[in-house]
């Protein structure tokens, strides 16, 4: 980046200022998303809270959720979001190597938890339990499956993470999409609280 | 192999689409051979296709906008001319499906393609230069949100010639929407493109939020932001509030209609109210976000052509914060008859009527800055006195719809129709055409011919009024809304009184045209030397015309509302800095362009239930992310040899101006 010399004040210019902190203004661009995304995870909830009991004749929740595998999944999340404070912590210090470590602990508890999902969706939808038998199974589904998705994403995104703090090191890019990464991956961890709350804790109640 | 598709899935027997379709391909060959017969590929790709200047970009959404403006008139002009053969007994010359597909249609381009875009390319071009800024916080965003919309518009203008649009209104009410009774591929043409185009806006809500919050020149508190730039970032609040209820509206029908869920179906728990109220949960927020950015260049054009300062600033800013917070508390009033209890209905028209407060706060304000102004009757200023007139009666005709009661009798009448042209057309249209003659020859450098401007302003005003106030009597006698052919005689003087408007609106339009090969003909004549050809008041007049590419050598201080107006009262406009420094500025990518094809061809093979050619796209569009994340050699540096270089042409120019 170019300097910025400190000019003699008059009216008509001023000391430099064209270059705003870009990692302050990405944050906060990274924000705003964060919240338009929390909009369509609350629309999402909304419909589950209006078709929630829309069971049309097939199973409810109480019938289907088993609170121990959610237990699990829930555990998984919450460590990785853990995990991938050593991350930021490592970032801040400059340690490489304790990032990627970060992100690889990150990584995997944050699959563990896709696949345990994946499998609860798997027989679910075998048992003739599928999105497609009432509209309180789409609603549970595209809530759940749409959070899933979200991490999915974040994996992917983590993977690419991994490879570029490998190869370009911790630059100041580099530092500032792990910070958005981490920013993300908190955001889902706080959707999901709001998902075992809403849905499975008040469903098998 | 291609899922639904095949040859049949062209209406090779309808001869009005084949008709448009084959013009619309005729243009379009066109315009290639002229491209490539003047050999400008390579410039049109390195200079506009890839590029992150904003105001290029905003240049290119108007050129979409107005494409699809020339698009949904044509389905206006079939529809009333529909609307007046249909009488005693006639059937018209359009079968119902072919008028329902045109008028959903019409609402979704007019809404989705012709005023968003209208509306994100003056804010492109304008807000950062306004700010003080040199660009938006994320040019690159800029970019795909730019193609993401033009993908959006190419998927509705390909499902004329391939396949077949929604039957269903722009509003797309389930469940009528469902595969149950729409199984053709119209309804997924129709949520693909809102689904596309919604997310470039979102993008370009959250964009312009972090520009102005984060980009202002130094001295430019928020309450000496120019009103244009108070409008649109109250607009891009209602973006990224509502668009994302869009979203999810689409993606839950989406689910219903590709893998047989349960939302808005008739059977198995479905729940039709649902969608409604999640679309109008948009929807509502939607027409303020159309609205609130024309408010604001009303209050720049009466200004500037009044010479004075604002009237009630504060106030302005206030009712346009007033405006965005009610505009989520109303929606209801689109649905007033369809089973919510009195009480609901109350809550809902109250909040409704109060609305019309804020705006009438607007509305006396503009007033009070011409009274005792010297008014300059200048195109821009034709349109906003137009408009301020007649989006008067727009308005009004909302608080009598805001009545649950009279709503009763009213709701999906033409009254309906009525009112919403007349606050779409005169306020958000009008404003769009008076922020494009107003900002032309900054953004192009030569100014528009008044006298066809003049006259295209007539023959929109006299054209809209006798095209919709009919409307409102038809409405008070009881004929529907898209209706195909009726059997009441006397509606039919009505109707063809619509007709006339329509042909009348017609004539403006050609005007418009005229006006503008006019003009790039006389463009010598109409020269904007100065950058400054309106003795503006606020910063984007402080830039050439066109701007250089980082519009400020220097961001300029400012000190007060109206910043440059204080300037040239201070007699400090124009000054010179000391010294040049190098400017950074972003490089072009194609990834944005690459991103807009790649989603249509996606949207395309949804549509037509093409898996592989979706799944090829998706991980097109994935890839594609990645190399753009790569990549962090992303600016070019302008050394301060070259910016001295292009401000001392510029100052020569002035000076040549002055003598």
């Amino acid at each position: 980046m170019m300097t910025t010399d400190a000019m003699t004040i008059g009216i008509a210019h001023a000391e430099e200022v064209e270059h705003p902190d870009t990692v302050a203004m990405q944050a906060l661009g990274f924000w705003l998303y964060l919240m338009s995304d929390l909009i369509i995870f609350a629309t999402l909830f909304a419909t589950y809270a209006v078709l929630g009991n829309n069971y049309a004749g097939g199973p409810t929740g109480k019938e289907l959720f088993e609170l121990p595998y959610v237990l699990g999944e829930t555990l998984l999340l919450l460590f990785s979001s853990v995990a991938y404070g050593l991350v930021m912590v490592g970032m801040h210090n400059g340690v490489k190597t304790r990032v990627l470590v970060g992100l690889a602990v990150t990584f995997l508890f944050g699959l563990g938890f896709v696949l345990m999902e994946i499998n609860e969706f798997y027989h679910m939808v075998a048992a003739g339990h599928g999105p497609d038998v009432s509209a309180f199974l789409s609603s549970y589904f595209t809530l759940v499956g749409t959070h899933g998705t979200h991490v999915s994403f974040g994996l992917i995104w983590m993977a690419v993470m991994i490879g570029q703090v490998t190869v370009k090191g911790l630059t100041s890019p580099v530092q500032s999409r792990l910070m958005r990464l981490g920013m993300f991956w908190h955001f889902l961890d706080i959707v999901w609280i709001g998902i075992f709350s809403i849905v499975y804790l008040m469903g098998v109640m | 192999m291609f899922g639904k598709l095949s040859l049949s899935a062209i209406p090779y027997h309808d001869p009005i689409t084949i008709g448009a379709v084959g013009g619309a391909v005729l243009l379009g060959l066109a315009i290639v051979g002229l491209v490539t017969y003047y050999g400008k590929w390579t410039y049109l790709y390195k200079e506009w296709l890839t590029g992150l200047d904003h105001k290029k970009i905003g240049i290119m959404y108007i050129i979409i906008a107005v494409i699809m403006l020339l698009r949904g008139f044509s389905d206006a002009i079939l529809m009333r001319a529909q609307q007046a053969a249909a009488t005693g007994g006639s059937l018209g010359f359009l079968s119902p499906d072919h008028f329902n597909q045109i008028f959903s249609a019409h609402g979704s381009i007019m809404i989705i393609f012709m005023a968003m875009p209208f509306m994100a390319g003056l804010m492109n071009i304008v807000v950062p230069q306004q700010i003080g800024s040199r660009d938006v916080a994320f040019p690159f965003l800029n970019s795909l949100s730019l193609w993401l919309t033009a993908a959006g518009a190419m998927l509705i203008m390909v499902s004329l010639g391939v396949g077949e649009f929604s039957k269903a209104g722009w509003s797309g009410y389930a469940p009528l929407t469902e595969m149950e009774y729409s199984p053709d591929v119209g309804v997924d043409y129709w949520i693909w493109a809102f689904q596309i185009a919604g997310v470039g806006s979102t993008l370009t809500g959250i964009n312009f939020l972090v520009t102005i919050i984060k980009m202002r020149a130094p001295g430019m508190k928020l309450m000496r932001l120019p009103l244009f730039v108070w409008t649109s970032f109250c607009t891009m609040v209602l973006v990224v509030w509502a668009f994302p209820v869009l979203t999810a509206a689409l993606v839950l029908l989406t689910l219903d209609r590709y893998i047989g869920m349960h939302f808005f179906t008739n059977t198995l728990g479905g729940n039709q109210m649902m969608y409604v109220n999640l679309f109008w949960t948009w929807a509502h927020p939607e027409v303020y976000i159309l609205i609130l950015p024309a408010f604001g260049i009303f209050s720049e054009v009466t200004a500037t052509f009044s010479g004075k300062r604002l009237f009630g600033y504060t106030s302005m800013v206030w009712a346009t914060g007033v405006i965005t917070i009610l505009s989520f508390a109303v929606w209801m009033h689109h649905f007033f008859t369809m089973g919510a209890s009195p009480n609901v209905n109350l809550f809902f028209g109250i909040a409704t009527m109060l609305i019309g407060i804020p705006t009438g706060v607007k509305t006396f304000n503009w007033l009070f800055t011409m009274y005792r102004g010297r008014i300059r009757f200048t195109t821009p200023m034709y349109w906003t006195l137009g408009a301020i007139v007649t989006f008067a009666l727009g308005g009004t005709s909302g608080i009598l719809l805001s009545l649950p009661s009279a709503n009763y009798v009213l709701h999906n009448s033409l009254f309906v129709i009525g009112h919403f042209h007349n606050t779409i057309i005169p306020g958000a249209v009008f404003g769009f055409f008076a922020g494009y003659y107003y900002w032309f020859p900054k953004a192009v450098g030569f100014r528009l011919e008044e006298s066809w401007g003049k006259r295209a302003f007539w023959c929109w005003l006299i054209g809209f009024l006798l095209a919709f106030v009919p409307l409102y009597v038809l409405g008070f006698m009881g004929m529907p809304r898209r209706m195909a052919f009726y059997a009441t005689p006397a509606w039919h003087p009505y109707l063809l009184a619509a007709a006339a408007g329509v042909a009348v609106i017609s004539l403006g339009i050609l005007c418009q045209g005229i006006q503008l090969l006019i003009s790039i003909k006389e463009r010598r004549a109409l020269d904007d030397r100065t950058g400054d050809p309106w003795d503006g008041r606020t910063l984007e007049w402080t830039t050439s015309s066109p701007p250089a590419v980082y519009n400020f050598a220097t961001i300029p201080v400012v000190n007060d509302i109206d910043a440059l107006t204080d300037m040239k009262e201070k007699g400090v406009a124009y000054r010179r800095p000391n010294q040049y420094n190098d400017i950074e500025m972003p490089k072009n990518a194609p990834h944005g362009l690459i991103l807009g094809g790649l989603v249509f061809v996606f949207g395309f093979a949804m549509v037509w239930y093409i898996w592989w050619l979706a799944v090829l796209a998706a991980l097109g569009m994935l890839f594609t992310v990645i190399a753009r994340a790569m990549d962090d050699d992303i600016h070019y540096v302008i050394p301060a040899a070259e910016v001295e270089r292009i401000e001392n042409e510029r100052y020569r120019q002035l000076a040549a101006v002055a003598t």
